[in-house]
Order: C-alpha cells, then structure tokens, then sequence
C-alpha cells in the first residue's frame, strides 16, 4: 500500500500475489488502435502518400554469388563495365537511349512543386537518364530542363494535348501504378494552387479525384487501336510505354505486348503514390519481388524478352536493388521515393517541422497535405522557396552515380560486361518467400518452391 | 481540291500527307474516299484545312484535332474528335461511345444520335448532338457545353464539374451530384448561339439545362480535421 500512495505502478496484488504484466495485443495495436480512433472522429480514411510500409520480401532477401573458381571476374574501373539501354526498340522511329538503365518515374506537377520537377529534369539529364510527367500535364520547367521526358497519358486526361505530345520523347500509358493498382489519382484541395487548378481546367481548392479507367478505351482491344491512334499522331516516332501496377504480371504484360507496346513499366507495391487512400497502398498489389519474373516469362513466351523492354520499379534504392532487378530480367528500373529522398525530402534538418506536424523525419507521407518542409511536395510558396533545384539537380545526379557505380561493382564481381548480363543464375535468395517469388534457388541448395520437377 | 484513297494509299500515308500541310497551305481542301470504317483517320490535324470523309469510320477520327475542319459523311465509331484542342468536327450519320471525350476545345456536331459517354471528362469542348445520347454522358465533365436536342440516357452528367448540359427532351436519370439548373438569359443566348453553330433549327426555350450541384467538390469530414 505505501507504493501505492507515492503513485508507482502496483506489482502486487491484494496479499502480496504477483500481477500479470500489461499485455498490448498484436492484432489490436497501438497503431490499429489510433487509427480506429481517428477513424471514429472523422468519418474518412487516411489518404497518405508513399508505397507500402509493411516489410515485405524485397530484393534484400537474395545475395549475388559472385566470381570465383568457376566465375572469372572482371577488374574494377579497368575493364569496361556497360550501362547503357536502349527503350522503344520494337516500333518506334526513335527510340530511347539512355546511359544509365536508372530512370525517374511520373510524379505530377500538382503533386511536386515546380522546382521539384525542375530539379529531377536537372539531374535525370546529367546522369543521363529520362524523367515522365504525371497526372497534371507537362510543365516548362521539366520540358526545359529534361533531356529526355516521358509523357504520360492518363485517364484524366489533365493537361493532355498533340504540341505536348509531339515534344515528348516517349509516351507512357498508364494503366495503373503499385501503390493502388486499380485507383485512380487524388489530389486535395490544399495543393490545387492557381497554376495547378489552370493546368488541369479544375476548380481551384477542390479535393480532385482522377478516374481509374480511360475515358475512351475499355481492354486491351480497343487500347490496341488507342495506340494505333497515338502513333498516328506522332508519325511513329515515340516509344510507347504501358505502365500497370503489380496485380497479375503475367497476363497484364501478355496483354501489354498484344496491344503494342514498345516498353512495359511494371510498378510493385512499394512504389509511391502522391495520396491514396492507406488502405489501398497497403492491401492491394504486390511487392515487385513476386512480379519481375512472371512478367520475364511472359515476354518469353512471346518471343519478347529485350524486343519488349521491362523496366521495374517499386522499392529501387540502391545499386544492389537495380543489379537484382536487371539479373532477374529487367532491362532497366526507375525510382521515385528515392529520387524525392535524394532531392531532400523527410531530411532529418527539418525534424522540428515534421514534429510540429505530429510526424517525424523518414515517417512524413502526407504529401497531399501541401505542409511539406523540404519544400518539395507542395505548392506553398515560402516552403517551395526553400528548395533549390540547381543544388536539388546536383544532389540526384550524384545519387544516380553512386547506384550506377554499385551495380557496376556487383556486375563486375559477378563477371558481366553489361548489366544486362547479369542472370538469374548470379543469385540466391536468403528466405523461402523471396526464393520463391523470384524464383531463385535458396541459398545453398539448388532448390526453390515450385521449382519444376520437385513436387512431393 | 485534293482526293485521298485511303484504301490505295494506306493510313499512314495519309496522315502523314495531312501532317504536312502548313497554317498557309493552299491545299486547303481535301476528300478522303473509302474510309471503311479504318481506324485513326485524320488525327493529331493542325492546319486550317477541311478534310471531307466520304463514308463511316472506326476508331478515333479526328483524335486530338487542332484548326482542321472535319466532316464525316456517314456514321463514326468510338471516341471520334477525343481530346480535341480547336477546329470542327461534323458527323452526318450517328457516332459511338465516347464522342468528343475528354475535348479541350473546338466544336463536335453529331446531326444523328450518339452513343453512352458521349462527352465524358469534356474539358472546354462544344458538342452538339441533333438526336438523342446515350448513359454516363458527360461523366466527369469539366468544363464546356454540351447540347443534345433529343432525349439523355442514363446517369447523365455524374460526377460533373462545371460544364453546362442542355437537354430539349428527356432525361432517363442524372448521375451524382447532376441537377437541373435555372435557365437565366444568359444561358439562352449562348444556347443559340450553339443552336446556330450546330445547324440546329430547335429553340433555345425549348431546353433544360443541367449542372453540378458541387457536393462532391470536397471531401464529407465529420470534423475539422
């Protein structure tokens, strides 16, 4: 009784017995909890921005092998090592090249500031890569400062027009993305500033929601004569890209390369979005783990694989990421959160903002909020003013190095003289998902699940 | 006047030929004969040019079309004039899903009827339809007018943002967020003017007009959030 009445915690009971310990409940955790809460208060759910947080099995779970008395290896910085790729091989008059096989994926102008945009376009040039548009139409600031811009065509059509079109190095339709295969776009009223209410012919401070599905095509028939349509315009000179999220790889790539696409974009769950609704971003799609090689064994079925350029994203962090990806059968990747991350965003410098803001550096996601420290997912014009996109562009090029430099160094260990060399035979996995999604042998056996002729 | 067989010929080879005719070209007419029903016919036009389909068409015709004036003697398939900029589009027969979606300017005229999504996700585009259009028209529309001198299917204008619907006969059901608005002088005289543009000979009394109750412009919170 004397603890008691000092206001320690009890660990006795009446006559002295233990008590048990407070046990928090792993299905009704803190986390679950507070969102019932703010779910009761507010009668909406949580729209946030990013991919998955969950852990889910990703490339950190398979190893290279590297050279060794069967390998031969090449030497570091001395023998040549490439990194060049070429997209929009199968149709078009002018396809792509690109130094790195690391390219930027669309992020809107609505949803980045203009100088965000600026500075991808300034760093994608420099390292020698492409840089896409978004939801929200081509802004002078990427046009000008992009070397090589992809432009998307969505389903809300925002901004679209032919003098656009015509200037874009390559067109990619987006079917879907990772982070919400079969959603559409939002975007809140917050950041529908003059500029991006005018580019998108909207009403300015509305909370805007884009269509999940084109307006005039319905399958992959009528978006085989779609692209028949956007050729025409173009004359045939534009690679074009379909960009689906990770849902059914293989037949969504089958169906890609009937329509006619020069270049699939296949997105896994861990690739970003501006806003979606949480519950999207963490239960629909998979991780891009489970994706790359179904959609790899779709290509070749089809004869396609390299005719077809894959390029895979969703999660891409580093030059070991990229390596896996292109050793599984990708021809390139892109990154969006990590070129964010590069360019400044949820830095740890802004750490009283983000708590000010009931968040904390590297947990900051709502984007959609327009409050963003870094300067870059917003449309505010003190926060955007604190970004500088000449020192932003600098920053992502010197990233895009370090991840080309990294996957030289893997290739290079592993005895490739491209990239592209690399093979699935260069890996292991470290866990059985991971084995089994990328259907790569568990470390020190040569075995995966649901490797042919091993059933029980 | 310049005569294009698009079945001798090819698409290609005629798209690319009108592609090529500048803003102060003197070829300034041209007959496209035995269309067929071909797919993508004089897309992505940006000339002041006139180009006269003799026949119907499949997919597409006039997508993205700048300037040129269009005009399909017969009937046109799915999404015809999409996403057009400026110009006009004429269809004398009847036209399929998705007419003039997503159009940013210019004029499409359907003297026959029109499909469903007739005028889906418009953004500043004028349709003017003679005859009847069929459900989910005008879907997301943003902005522009959209006339239609017979009777609307269902679910007409859901989701709208704030173009204008004129509709002289009946309306099967408005979409979400769809609702009848008052005509005030102001609408009547631009709903002549359309009248006149389209070659329609109804009267602009005669009309209802249809428009975005903005309920659904922001989202419904309980609370300040």
């Amino acid at each position: 009784m004397k603890d008691e009445q000092k206001g320690a915690p009890r660990n006795t009971g009446p006559h002295g017995a233990p008590r048990t310990m407070p046990i928090q409940s792993a299905t009704f955790s803190n986390p679950v909890n507070a969102e019932i809460r703010r779910a009761a208060a507010t009668g909406i759910y949580d729209i946030r921005g990013g991919g998955a947080k969950r852990k889910l099995p990703h490339f950190d779970d398979l190893l290279f092998l590297g050279a060794s008395m069967s390998r031969y290896p090449l030497e570091g910085y001395r023998e040549k090592c490439e990194t060049s790729v070429t997209l929009g091989t199968r149709f078009a008059k002018n396809p792509i090249q690109l130094d790195i096989p690391v390219t930027i994926a669309g992020m809107s102008f609505g949803a980045l500031s203009g100088g965000a945009k600026e500075a991808l376009g300034r760093g994608a040039t420099m390292a020698g890569t492409s840089t896409t548009t978004g939801d929200g139409g081509m802004t002078e600031e990427e046009r000008g400062h992009s070397n090589k811009l992809v432009y998307q065509y969505l389903p809300s059509r925002y901004g679209m027009n032919p003098d656009d079109l015509r200037r874009a190095d390559a067109i990619e339709i987006v079917v879907g993305q990772g982070a919400k295969p079969g959603g559409g776009g939002m975007l809140l009223g917050q950041k529908i500033s003059d500029r991006v209410a005018e580019m998108r012919n909207l009403p300015k401070g509305i909370d805007q929601r884009s269509a999940c599905r084109h307006p005039d095509w319905t399958g992959p028939d009528d978006l085989e004569i779609k692209i028949l349509e956007l050729r025409e315009i173009t004359n045939w000179e534009k690679p074009i890209y379909i960009k689906v999220g990770g849902a059914r790889p293989y037949f969504d790539t089958t169906l890609a390369v009937k329509a006619g696409a020069d270049v699939v974009v296949l997105d896994g769950m861990q690739g970003g979005t501006a806003a979606t609704q949480d519950v999207f971003i963490e239960h629909v799609g998979q991780p891009i783990l489970a994706c790359i090689r179904e959609a790899v064994r779709a290509l070749q079925d089809l004869d396609m694989h390299r005719e077809v350029q894959l390029v895979v994203s969703g999660g891409i962090r580093t030059g070991a990421d990229v390596a896996k990806a292109m050793a599984l059968g990708a021809d390139a990747v892109a990154i969006g959160t990590a070129a964010l991350i590069a360019l400044g965003d949820n830095d740890p410098k802004w750490e009283a903002e983000y708590n000010a803001l009931g968040t904390t550096a590297g947990a900051y996601d709502d984007w959609h909020e327009g409050q963003d420290p870094a300067g870059i997912t917003t449309q505010d014009p003190e926060l955007m003013a604190r970004f500088d996109p000449i020192e932003g562009g600098r920053r992502l090029n010197n990233y895009l190095k370090v991840m080309t430099l990294e996957a030289q160094t893997i290739a290079r260990a592993c005895g490739k003289n491209h990239l592209h060399n690399l093979e699935p035979e260069d890996l292991c996995a470290l866990t059985m998902e991971a084995a089994a999604m990328a259907k790569i042998p568990l470390a020190g056996t040569d075995w995966y699940p649901g490797k042919p002729g091993t059933s029980y | 006047m310049q005569t294009f067989d698009i079945e001798a010929e090819g698409l290609r080879a005629l798209n690319s030929t009108l592609h090529a005719q500048a803003a102060n070209t003197n070829q300034t007419h041209w007959e496209i004969v035995n269309p067929k029903g071909s797919h993508a016919i004089a897309v992505g036009l940006d000339a002041p040019i006139e180009v006269n389909i003799k026949g119907s068409t499949g997919y597409y015709c006039a997508g993205m079309n700048k300037q040129a004036t269009v005009h399909v003697h017969g009937s046109v398939g799915p999404g015809t004039a999409e996403n057009m900029m400026s110009g006009m589009v004429v269809v004398e027969g009847d036209a399929s899903q998705y007419a003039g979606a997503t159009g940013h300017g210019g004029t499409l005229v359907i003297k026959g009827n029109a499909s469903s999504r007739c005028g889906i996700s418009m953004k500043g585009i004028d349709i003017i339809v003679h005859g009847n259009i069929g459900h989910m028209s005008a879907f997301m529309a943003q902005s522009g007018n959209l006339v239609v001198c017979g009777d609307a299917g269902e679910a007409l204008g859901d989701s709208l943002y704030e173009a204008r619907l004129f509709v002289r006969g009946s309306v099967k059901s408005l979409g979400a967020d769809c609702i009848e608005k008052e005509m005030r002088p102001e609408h009547l005289t631009l709903l002549e003017e359309l009248l006149g543009r389209g070659g329609c000979d109804a009267k602009a009394s005669e009309f209802k007009r249809y428009g975005s109750a903005r309920q659904l412009y922001n989202f419904n919170i309980d609370n300040a959030y």
